[in-house]
């Protein structure tokens, strides 16, 4: 190549931060790499021809007047078929790779592709010679996995006539297709991971992001498309939170970031996905899952850049069509990481620590979510929908993270240690938990699943608010003071709470709940809740209410599994309505 | 590689522990030295920041009679390392891998850098061999299993030393006859904590097992950044080297944290939260996160670190940091300390986040998850109305609440409190079902309905126990 290799020297080293004079010419974001080991880093300022960098390996050992050779390219990755059922680190450096090039233990300065450059694919072209394309087109497909068709797009700034296509099995760089001004396609493309991919056009967070879980779906449901963010202290269930959105969440591909987390944590989700079914499908989680890990003791600038690269492979899915989820846990560990590096910067701090740029970069990357209509001219809908975990110091919500995460999120799942210490799990608190996107999916809840959906959720929320309210004066002055009707909204309350809002993760019955379930468990609740006092008004006591056998039956509904659900509820409400009114 | 030897005579500035050293580009970051004293003497030290104008080197020992002119700074080695080997087994190392013993050095096999390297997170092996400690609060409700790291919550004052001898005594892997090595890392220790240990490997004939690496309270501050370092490449070196279940306990990690802070301030850097740097939560996850299981290997290494919460606030950043990186934790309760109960452990803020790897059928029984569920619940239902009782007076109850009241108190008194008696797993469950007989059947939504069939038996008016159902 004629262009002039940038080639600097280390000038001072602290930690991650590295600093290189004779730099030249290089520009930000380009990455570097740093020393005789060829250590990966990232120019993130310029001085002169003085150039500060983010190394993403372990510096130890690395000395003054050491090379630092600029590659000329921003961090960039590589997006084709061999990313899903894929485990990489922040970087995306395919970890099994990394395995075999340096043991059990991850070692310094190692290169290997991020995609296979050898295997071949069967590519199945859907459009033929003479076509016309514009960027974001479908030119065919690769069957990625069982389950998930791997759709090759024309790339973004790419259009033309399709001058050649054929069926066949080629590597991610042999040209598929060649297009009439002689450009070629080839199944990799190759994306600055700090710039959003592109789109035709927004959409309105209108349709919800099922999950599955009743606190989610009933109470506090985000749209495709959406954000949310689940603060909590440690043990609070954050991680079991996101594992479980990454199981059974209507989304056809997950993107799960482990941003500075336990290691045993990541080797239970690459020990359990392979073996769980997708319950969409049929085939296996793993199918439709790409993991980035960066575990807490690896390199702190490689985890800064680790949620950047799992929302451009979940932009890339999204432009296929597809609706994709990308779990990031945690969110705060990559602030951290940013606060570490921009101390070592010696940047001004902005509160506690941060860099004053926090705020803007939580809102840029929140931003990148959405609903979307592809490029291309199928238009496509696709959508990535983002569930950022936050740590929270001390569980105090007050914090920099916490408070500009909720800023830019359209929904709180505030978790709760108290409720975690009692196993009460979600342990997402009903008072403290907001979603600003019911209004806009009222309709939608009411026209799929029933048409009093929003009616229940709403008494169900009401009866939650009083009970708060009551709990109060009861730790004033005792349960004793209270009325028969509001001792009923207390025990109606914790009916909902044992019996509704928790939900077991790991009980195979109850890790998935219908729409169908949810609407006909609220349904029970509240018929009991509206007969009793129907019945107290009649004179029965409250505690003949309480010694009803009918209400183990309540709490034992979650028990039912899905399809049997329809049925039993019926009988249920007949047998309560016999016991309530009977009487 | 030994580096071709490298003096410097250019000391521009002493502070704290740190030593600006100018004209030293040919210190690489991270490297180990030698600090030759005027008069006589050596001390040792790591670069940690070098520049094109001086190198910044943190001294391990004290500081005290360093000056400008004369001190000379040699270069030992380009990274911190430890000689390795297997007969280290059974000896005593001070803070920076020295043995105290008065029995000559160490023959290493390997020299192996300190700062170690991290798991590739594909080898791992997931953990899920359960580890039976004999007590009840952890066995039963915080479940330890091999390759995890589960730090004991204490308090100044409460008995987490002898919950540690505890598990060093009674610690086993159900099933399997090998028993624990142990690496024992103090740091900032008193001679009174140090001795109780060493007689407590004394007492259970386990000091041929152990390798103890001593910081104590009045060894240099800065040594204690090494000392953990120290005892977890000793302790990865026995485990996936020589196949051993190495047990890692390190205390005091507060002392340790301190010394951090000591550090970061002395560098005037930005401090976070309460004094303490704003990357000590990287910095502990270089030290925790090694702990576990690799594929292909037989050993393991599992982590019992030990750290005093000041003023038990475990929203403080030591605890909170290390409650972030850990496997979970178990919590020291004053309250009960104060009530004379032994183990004096908190189930309800406790957890383990590996239990369910390493319980159920086959592995434990198939109630157990369920059962601690349920005696959760239970035990928090009756701590509340502890509380209210406080308030509003007993009268005011109704009967279900009394019984959780009573629930509550005879969790405290017989199963948490179980003194010096080791109890097994399966004492442990079937007290946790004689518990809830307290409790009527329609409250225990925990359980479903075959597990209570199972194993539920109620006492009738007889006294007779027989099963439901």
């Amino acid at each position: 190549m004629s262009q002039q290799v940038i080639k600097g020297l280390i000038r001072k080293i602290s930690g991650p931060a590295v600093i290189a004079k004779q730099m030249t010419g290089s520009r930000m974001y380009d990455i570097v790499r740093v020393g005789k080991e060829k250590l990966v880093g990232e120019i993130i300022r310029l001085d002169g021809d003085t150039a500060f960098i983010q190394v993403y390996e372990d510096t130890s050992g690395l000395m003054l007047g050491e090379p630092v050779v600029c590659t000329g390219d921003p961090l960039v990755v590589e997006l084709g078929p061999g990313l899903l059922a894929g485990i990489f680190d922040g970087i995306l450096r395919p970890l099994l790779k990394v395995q075999e090039a340096s043991g059990s233990f991850i070692g310094r300065g190692v290169d290997v592709p991020s995609l296979s450059r050898e295997t071949k694919w069967k590519f199945n072209p859907s459009l033929k010679v003479g076509d016309d394309v514009i960027g974001g087109d479908v030119l065919g497909w690769v069957q990625e996995t069982e389950t998930i068709k791997h759709h090759v797009l024309v790339p973004p700034d790419f259009s033309g006539k399709i001058k050649s296509i054929k069926e066949g099995r080629y590597t991610i760089e042999e040209p598929v297709a060649v297009l009439d001004n002689g450009q070629q396609i080839v199944m990799m493309q190759k994306w600055p991971v700090r710039i959003g991919r592109p789109y035709r056009k927004k959409l309105d967070p209108n349709e919800p992001f099922i999950t599955g879980q009743r606190i989610f779906d009933t109470l506090f449901p985000i749209s495709m498309g959406g954000t949310a963010a689940v603060p909590g202290g440690f043990g609070t269930g954050k991680t079991v939170v996101e594992q479980t959105l990454a199981k059974y969440a209507a989304a056809d591909v997950i993107v799960y970031v482990g941003c500075g987390e336990r290691g045993n944590e990541m080797t239970e989700v690459l020990s359990e996905f392979p073996e769980l079914d997708d319950p969409k499908t049929g085939g296996k989680l793993m199918d439709r899952t790409v993991l980035v890990v960066n575990t807490s003791n690896m390199p702190v600038a490689a985890r800064e850049a680790s949620v950047y690269t799992g929302i451009t492979i979940a932009e890339y899915f999204r432009d296929m069509g597809y609706s994709v989820a990308l779990m990031a846990d945690s969110t705060s560990r990559w602030a951290e990481a940013m606060r570490e590096i921009s101390s070592r910067l010696e940047e001004m701090p902005g509160e506690e620590g941060y860099p004053t740029y926090l705020s803007t970069r939580l809102a840029s990357f929140y931003e990148r979510s959405g609903r979307v209509v592809c490029l291309g001219k199928e238009a496509k809908i696709g959508s990535v929908t983002v569930v950022g975990a936050v740590s929270p110091p001390g569980g105090d919500f007050s914090e920099p993270v916490t408070q500009s995460s909720m800023r830019v999120t359209g929904a709180l799942w505030a978790l709760d240690a108290t409720l975690a210490h009692r196993r009460h799990f979600p342990s997402v608190n009903w008072n403290r938990s907001y979603s600003l996107y019911c209004d806009q999916l009222e309709e939608w809840f009411a026209d799929r699943v029933a048409p009093d959906w929003n009616e229940l959720r709403t008494r169900m929320l009401q009866l939650l608010q009083k009970d708060a309210e009551l709990q109060e004066v009861v730790q004033l002055v005792g349960p004793d003071a209270l009325q028969d009707n509001e001792r009923l909204i207390l025990e109606t309350s914790k009916m909902i709470r044992a019996d509704f809002l928790q939900q077991n993760a790991f009980s195979e019955v109850d890790a998935y709940c219908s729409l169908e379930k949810q609407h006909g468990m609220m349904t029970g609740l509240l018929t009991f809740y509206d007969k009793s006092q129907a019945a107290l008004d009649k004179g029965i006591s409250m505690e003949n209410i309480l010694n009803l056998p009918i209400r183990e039956d309540l709490s034992r509904l979650k028990e039912v599994p899905n399809e049997l659900f329809g049925d039993q509820l019926g009988s249920f409400i007949s047998k309560l309505s016999l016991a309530l009114e009977g009487e | 590689m030994q580096l071709s030897t490298r003096e410097f005579k250019t000391v521009s500035y002493v502070s704290g522990p740190l030593l600006f050293l100018e004209n030293a580009q040919s210190i690489p970051y991270g490297a180990m030295v030698s600090i030759l004293l005027p008069g006589g003497g050596e001390r040792h030290g790591q670069a940690l920041e070098v520049s094109e104008e001086y190198a910044v080197i943190q001294v391990l020992e004290e500081t005290r009679g360093l000056d400008v002119a004369e001190t000379t700074v040699r270069l030992d080695d380009d990274v911190a390392r430890l000689g390795v080997s297997a007969d280290m087994i059974g000896r005593v190392f001070n803070g920076t891998g020295r043995p105290i013993d008065g029995l000559p050095a160490v023959i290493p096999e390997k020299r192996l850098e300190i700062t170690g390297l991290p798991i590739n997170p594909v080898s791992r092996e997931k953990p899920s061999d359960f580890i039976q400690t004999g007590i009840s609060a952890i066995d039963g409700f915080n479940t330890l299993v091999r390759g995890q790291k589960l730090p004991i919550f204490s308090g100044a004052g409460l008995p987490a030393n002898e919950i540690a001898a505890m598990l060093l005594k009674q610690a086993k892997v159900l099933g399997k006859e090998e028993v624990f090595a142990v690496v024992f890392g103090a740091m900032g220790v008193t001679q009174r904590e140090a001795s109780f240990f060493l007689q407590q490997f004394e007492l259970t004939g386990s000091s041929e097992r152990v390798v103890t690496f001593l910081n104590m309270a009045d060894d240099p501050t800065i040594e204690r950044i090494l000392t953990p370092r120290m005892a977890l490449t000793t302790a990865e070196y026995l485990a996936f080297e020589h196949d051993m279940q190495v047990l890692v306990i390190l205390t005091d990690m507060t002392n340790y944290c301190d010394a951090l802070r000591e550090i970061g301030s002395a560098r005037e850097e930005i401090p976070g939260r309460r004094g303490y740097p704003g990357y000590m939560y990287t910095d502990l996850a270089s030290i925790y996160e090694r702990a576990g299981m690799i594929k292909g290997r037989k050993g393991s290494v599992t982590q019992i670190p030990i750290l005093t919460m000041p003023d038990d606030d475990i929203t403080h950043p030591i605890a909170d940091l290390t409650g972030y990186i850990t496997e979970g934790q178990i919590v020291l309760s004053r309250h009960l300390h104060r009530m004379n109960y032994f183990p004096p452990i908190d189930v309800l803020p406790s957890l383990s986040r590996l239990m369910n790897n390493g319980i159920g059928e086959n592995r434990t029984r198939e109630d157990h998850r369920a059962l601690a569920n349920q005696l959760y619940a239970c035990y928090a239902e009756g701590r509340d109305i502890r509380r209210l009782v406080a308030i509003v007076g007993e009268e005011a109850l109704t009967e279900l609440d009394r019984n959780y009241l009573k629930f509550a108190d005879d969790f405290e008194q017989q199963m948490i409190n179980q003194r010096d008696t080791e109890r097994g797993i399966m004492d442990t469950l079937g007290l946790g079902w004689r518990l809830l007989q307290r409790i009527t059947k329609a409250e225990l939504k925990r359980v479903n309905k075959d597990l209570i069939s199972r194993y539920f038996t109620e006492i009738m008016e007889d006294g007779v126990q027989t099963p439901y159902y």
